[in-house]
């Protein structure tokens, strides 16, 4: 548990605008600290992907979309024109709900960040591939066929690939939108063991598959409702004894 | 009020006055006229392909029988001193197909990159009706604007006419672009957005992106793209034959050769079949033209369908 509190990312009083006029966020602000696991939690089309997608800028890829707020990365904020949004991404990596294998064989998936990013030696890429499988709880099920197409793996490996594909990077902060969503029972507790050991290295902002899984990984965890932060608190606080009496509606099945 | 209760109304249908085995019986015939129908339809779609073979076959057969082989695809074609050589037509036609390849794939695919990936949405929305509109121009006017307008800049670039093989592939190049755009467009659309999402998610530039990972993708689309591009352009005779220049002769091989006069096979068709005698040698061989013509498509079609079959096969094996 981070008792330093050492802020990583702090999203300052952020709204989100699309360009059809529908508003995403309100006014959000709160702050993900150094090594925890941070839930954003709330039913569909309360924001939360939205905000995800604000960390690391793919909301550039939304046209005419109207941002106002500040999100500040170690400190920086990421909307700074001088910000270089590729290294960005590299630093805040993201894995998405669908598994998505690049084409070409897992090698390739692996190294492709890597490359891009000027790493050519055979050696560091070998080892980032083996560390990073590890990590995702993969290396056993694909060590004998890493040159064999990504497509070839069944889902749950698909999304686990990802996730390495993510943390070869060595990026700072992982954001993982429902990553667990096509996943067998299995396969999700997999991916949610590794994260807990995955935090001791980096801070991870998930979005959860349910409050039972939210439950299960939080650290901390905040509530979004309609584009509105309803509660945020210690995951021992907000499922167990919710202050708002949404949250509460929420976590107990009564919406949603 | 009557406290009766609502029964439920007898089915009225079509074959409600018929009794259940009979009602069988009947749906079993239908089923076998629609089924026969079908088939007839189908049926008669290859059987009259096979006919305009056959066709083909026994009006140019004679000219394969008549004229020795080493004539028949000799350099001469002078027709009104009984020399026949195709030679000419099939150089004159590979080359204008070849130019007009080698100009509208790049132009075609990067257009269709940048409309697909990286131009900004007011500019998609005026751009694509507008390749449409293109796609839409009568082949004449397109040979129409070839002749007035760019013979005469080709001839001003230094060749001794402006009816040359480049003239004419450039022209063909602007036939094939829509074709190219729309299709390879369709392609780049039909890559999920996650894999997008993926790559940039890692870091990736947007180019990046699309090198990639968008058009590996779209390969198999692309390919297509490309080969309808070049089914049209092979077929086209109307704007070819009037800025070609129409001289069947083989030019020298080098760089100018693409400045000088050709006749393709198409062109010589439509131009003298008006001309030549029904049942004459003349009238045989523009139909032997016409088998070699099919041969070559035939060969490209079933090269792109093997191309394209063995890329499918691979990728269902990788889904397994």
């Amino acid at each position: 548990m981070p008792n330093s509190h050492q802020v990583k990312i702090a999203i300052q009083d952020v709204s989100f605008t699309y360009s059809d006029g529908t508003e995403a966020l309100r006014n959000i602000s709160f702050d993900v600290y150094t090594n925890e696991i941070f839930v954003l939690f709330g039913p569909s089309r309360s924001g939360k992907s939205t905000l995800l997608k604000l960390l690391n800028r793919l909301s550039d890829l939304s046209e005419g979309a109207t941002i106002r707020g500040g999100i500040l990365f170690n400190g920086q904020d990421v909307f700074d024109h001088r910000v270089n949004v590729a290294t960005l991404r590299r630093q805040i990596s993201m894995v998405f709900a669908i598994p998505t294998p690049l084409p070409g064989s897992i090698r390739d998936n692996l190294t492709y960040g890597l490359r891009m990013g000027g790493i050519r030696s055979i050696d560091v890429l070998n080892e980032r591939i083996e560390r990073s499988l590890k990590q995702a709880a993969l290396w056993d099920e694909v060590k004998d066929r890493l040159d064999k197409s990504a497509f070839a793996l069944s889902g749950g490996q698909q999304q686990r690939l990802c996730l390495a594909r993510s943390l070869a990077m060595e990026p700072d902060v992982i954001v993982l939108d429902n990553p667990t969503s096509g996943l067998d029972p299995l396969s999700t507790e997999t991916v949610e063991e590794s994260l807990q050991e995955l935090k001791q290295r980096y801070t991870i902002i998930i979005v959860p598959h349910s409050v039972q899984q939210a439950t299960r990984i939080a650290d901390r965890a905040a509530f979004l409702l309609d584009g509105d932060l309803i509660e945020i608190g210690q995951a021992t606080d907000i499922f167990v004894a919710p202050q708002d009496k949404r949250t509460e509606d929420y976590i107990t099945g009564r919406f949603g | 009020m009557s406290d009766e209760p609502v029964r439920p109304k007898p089915y009225v249908g079509l074959f409600s006055q018929v009794s259940p085995s009979d009602r069988l019986r009947l749906r079993g015939i239908i089923d076998f006229v629609i089924e026969r129908l079908i088939q007839f339809a189908g049926v008669s779609t290859i059987f009259i392909v096979g006919l305009i073979f056959f066709f083909l076959i026994r009006e140019g057969l004679p000219a394969f029988l008549d004229i020795p082989l080493r004539q028949l695809f000799g350099g001469r074609w002078y027709p009104i001193d009984d020399f026949f050589g195709l030679w000419p037509l099939i150089v004159g036609s590979i080359l204008v197909t070849v130019g007009a390849i080698v100009i509208a794939i790049p132009l075609g695919l990067t257009t269709a990159i940048y409309l697909g990936e990286f131009a900004p949405q007011w500019q998609r929305e005026i751009l694509k009706p507008l390749i449409e509109v293109l796609a839409g121009i009568p082949s004449i006017v397109l040979g129409f604007l070839g002749w007035v307008v760019l013979a005469p800049i080709v001839q001003r670039l230094g060749a001794p006419t402006g009816l040359t093989v480049f003239t004419g592939s450039l022209i063909l190049a602007y036939m094939s672009l829509p074709t190219i755009i729309s299709i390879s467009e369709d392609a780049l659309y039909a890559v999920p957005k996650e894999y997008r999402d993926g790559a940039l998610a890692i870091g990736a530039t947007q180019w990046q992106a699309v090198w990639r990972v968008v058009l590996p993708s779209a390969r198999s689309g692309l390919v297509i793209a490309i080969m309808l591009g070049i089914g049209r352009a092979i077929g086209e005779t109307m704007a070819v034959m009037m800025v070609t220049g129409n001289a069947a002769n083989v030019p020298g091989l080098g760089l100018d050769m693409l400045f000088q006069p050709v006749r393709t096979m198409t062109a010589t068709i439509a131009a003298e079949m008006g001309e030549v005698a029904q049942g004459s040698l003349h009238y045989s061989v523009l139909f032997a033209i016409g088998i070699v013509l099919f041969v070559i498509t035939f060969g490209i079609n079933s090269l792109a369908g093997r191309l394209m079959g063995t890329q499918a096969g691979r990728r269902r094996k990788e889904n397994i």
